[in-house]
C-alpha cells in the first residue's frame, strides 16, 4: 500500500504541483487586482490557499489509504460522519431533550436505509473509495434535512401555540393538533432536494457526473448515475425529515398531552396566553 | 352524572346547605381543586389553591396582571401539569382520566378564538370528530343558532368579526357537550356590545346545561354581572373567595 502511495506521489506530484502553482498565480493576480482598488485580502488569501492545499493533500493521502481499507473501515467512517452530522444538526434543537440522539436516529435512519438500498440494488459497491464519498453526500444531505425539519417544526409550533392548545382543549390528540406543522416540517426537509432534482442538468451539473466524465465514463451513464444519487438523496432526506419530525413531535408533548415546547422559559400568565 | 338541582334564582348557599352528607355523589359533583400548585423553575405560578365549583355556578377568577389567573385555569383543563395537588371532576381525580376525555368534558374558551382555517361548520364539528362522531347538519345549525349565528354554517372563518369568532369558539366547545366550561378572558378583545352579548350567552348556556363554569376576567364589573362567586388571586395565591358582591366590595 505504502509503495503504491509513494509511486502515486512520484508519478503525479510534479504534475499536481505545477497545476497548483498555476492556480496560485491566478489567485495572486486577483489579489493584486483587489489591491489596486484598495481591497486588502493578501494575508487572508495566502492563509486560505496554504490551508486548502495542505488539507487537500491530506485528504488525498487518506483516500489513497482508504482504497485498500475493508468494508468495516468504510462503515466505521460513515458512522463517524453520521455522528458528526448529528452533532451539527442537534444545534438547531437546543432545549429539546436528547436532541443529539434525535438527530442521530433521524440521520442514521435516512442515510442507512438509502445506502443499504443502493448496495442491494447494486447502485453502490462496497468498494470503499466509492462507498465513503457517495455515503458522505447522502449523510450531508440527511443532516441538512434533519436540521431543516427540526427548525421548521420548532418555529411553526412555537408560533401557533394557541391553535395547538385550542385543538388539545377540544380533545384532539397531539398528532392531530400539531398535524399542519408536522406536514410543513417534513415538506421543508424535502423542498430543497425536490428543487435540486428539478434543476438537475438545467441549472447545475453535480460533481459526481463531472468527475465521472472527466475520468472517461460515458456521459449518458454518468448522467443517469447522477440522477440515481440525487434521487437517493431525496429519499434519504424524506426518511430523515419524517423521523426527525416524528421524534420532535413526541418530545414536544408530555404523556398527558400537554404542549411542552415553548419559545423560551415560561413566564407567569404570559406563557399561558402565548 | 348526578345533577344538582341548582337554579340561579335560588340562593346558592341555601342550595348547598340542602345537600346532605348522605349523598356523596351529589356532594362531589362539580370541579374541585385540592392544594393545586404549579411551579416552573423557581417561580410559583399557582400556590396551594383549594376551591370547588358546583354545577350551574359561575366562578369568576380575578386579580392583577400576572397573578396566576390563567395559569390556574390552564391547570383545570390540564393544559399544564400541577406540581402539587390535583383536580377532581365529579369526585374523580382528573389524572385517572385520559387527557382527551377530560378536555372534552371540561371545555375551554381562550382569550382569542383560535379558529382553524376553513368553514364555521368544520370548526364546530372538530371536537366530536376527534371521538369519531359526525355532527349532523341540523346539530351544527342548532349550535350556531344557540350562539346567535344563524346562517353562518358555510362562512369562512377568515371573514368573521372578533365577536363572531368568539361565538364560533364557544359553539365549537359546546359541541363536545362538556359538563364544565373554562373561559380565559373571552371578551377582553371585544367591544362593549359584543362583550355583553357573549355574557348573556354564557349565562344562558350555563343555566340551561347546568355546567360548572370558571371565568378569568380582569373586569370586575363583568364579574359582578355574571358570577355567582368570585375568587381573587394575587401572586399565585388565593386571597379571597365568596359571593361576588361581598368579595369585590371588600377588596
Amino acid at each position: 500500500m505504502l509503495t503504491e502511495l509513494l509511486n502515486n506521489v512520484n508519478n503525479d506530484i510534479a504534475k499536481g504541483m505545477f497545476e497548483a502553482a498555476g492556480a496560485v498565480v491566478l489567485c495572486a493576480g486577483v489579489v493584486l487586482l483587489c489591491r489596486r482598488f484598495s481591497v486588502h485580502v493578501e494575508r487572508e488569501t495566502a492563509i486560505s490557499i496554504a490551508r486548502g492545499l495542505v488539507q487537500m493533500v491530506f485528504v488525498g493521502i487518506v483516500l489513497a489509504a482508504l482504497l485498500h481499507g475493508s468494508l468495516l473501515i468504510g462503515a466505521m467512517i460513515l458512522l463517524a460522519m453520521t455522528f458528526a452530522a448529528a452533532v451539527t444538526a442537534s444545534r438547531r434543537a437546543k432545549g429539546i431533550r436528547d436532541s443529539l440522539a434525535l438527530s442521530f436516529y433521524a440521520i442514521a435512519a435516512g442515510a442507512g436505509v438509502v445506502i443499504a438500498g443502493m448496495l442491494a440494488m447494486g447502485a453502490l459497491t462496497t468498494d470503499i473509495a466509492v462507498l465513503v464519498p457517495v455515503g458522505s453526500m447522502i449523510i450531508a444531505n440527511a443532516m441538512n434535512a434533519c436540521a431543516q425539519s427540526i427548525e421548521r417544526f420548532r418555529a411553526d409550533v412555537t408560533a401557533h401555540i394557541g391553535y395547538i392548545e385550542a385543538g388539545l382543549a377540544l380533545g384532539a390528540l397531539p398528532a392531530v393538533a400539531a398535524a399542519p406543522y408536522f406536514e410543513s416540517a417534513v415538506y421543508a426537509s424535502l423542498l430543497p432536494r425536490l428543487d435540486m432534482l428539478k434543476s438537475l442538468g438545467l441549472v447545475w451539473i453535480p460533481g459526481v457526473m463531472a468527475g465521472m466524465v472527466v475520468s472517461g465514463a460515458s456521459p449518458v451513464y454518468a448522467g443517469i448515475y447522477q440522477f440515481v444519487i440525487v434521487a437517493m438523496i431525496l429519499a434519504a432526506s424524506g426518511i430523515t425529515g419524517l423521523v426527525a419530525t416524528l421524534l420532535m413531535r413526541r418530545r414536544s408533548f408530555s404523556a398527558a398531552a400537554q404542549l411542552t415546547l415553548r419559545p423560551s422559559i415560561e413566564k407567569p400568565d404570559s406563557a399561558a396566553k402565548a | 352524572m348526578a345533577r344538582v338541582p341548582v337554579r340561579r334564582d335560588h340562593d346558592l348557599q341555601e342550595l348547598m346547605d340542602q345537600m346532605t352528607p348522605s349523598a356523596p355523589v351529589t356532594a362531589a359533583a362539580g370541579l374541585e381543586t385540592e392544594h393545586l400548585t404549579r411551579a416552573v423553575l423557581d417561580k410559583t405560578l399557582v400556590s396551594d389553591i383549594s376551591v370547588q365549583v358546583r354545577p350551574g355556578e359561575i366562578l369568576a377568577i380575578v386579580g392583577p396582571s400576572g397573578a396566576g389567573k390563567s395559569s390556574f385555569l390552564r391547570l383545570l383543563n390540564r393544559l399544564d401539569e400541577p406540581t402539587v395537588g390535583t383536580v377532581r371532576l365529579n369526585g374523580q381525580d382528573y389524572r385517572e382520566l385520559p387527557a382527551q376525555d377530560l378536555r372534552r368534558r371540561v371545555g375551554m374558551v381562550m382569550q382569542r378564538a383560535y379558529l382553524f382555517p376553513g368553514t364555521v361548520a368544520a370548526n364546530v364539528a372538530f371536537g366530536p370528530q376527534q371521538q369519531g362522531e359526525r355532527l349532523s347538519r341540523e346539530q351544527i345549525v342548532a349550535l350556531l343558532e344557540r350562539v346567535g349565528l344563524p346562517g353562518y354554517r358555510e362562512r369562512d372563518v377568515s371573514n368573521l368579526s372578533g365577536g363572531e369568532a368568539q361565538r364560533v369558539s364557544l359553539a365549537r366547545t359546546l359541541a363536545n357537550v362538556p359538563v364544565g366550561l373554562l373561559l380565559d378572558e373571552p371578551t377582553s378583545a371585544l367591544d362593549e356590545a359584543s362583550s355583553r352579548a357573549i355574557e348573556e350567552l354564557l349565562l344562558g348556556v350555563v343555566r340551561e346545561r347546568q355546567m360548572v363554569c370558571a371565568i378569568v376576567t380582569h373586569n370586575t364589573e363583568q364579574a359582578r354581572r355574571i358570577a355567582d362567586r368570585t375568587m381573587i388571586i394575587e401572586k399565585g395565591k388565593l386571597v379571597a373567595i365568596g359571593p361576588t358582591e361581598q368579595v369585590l366590595d371588600a377588596h
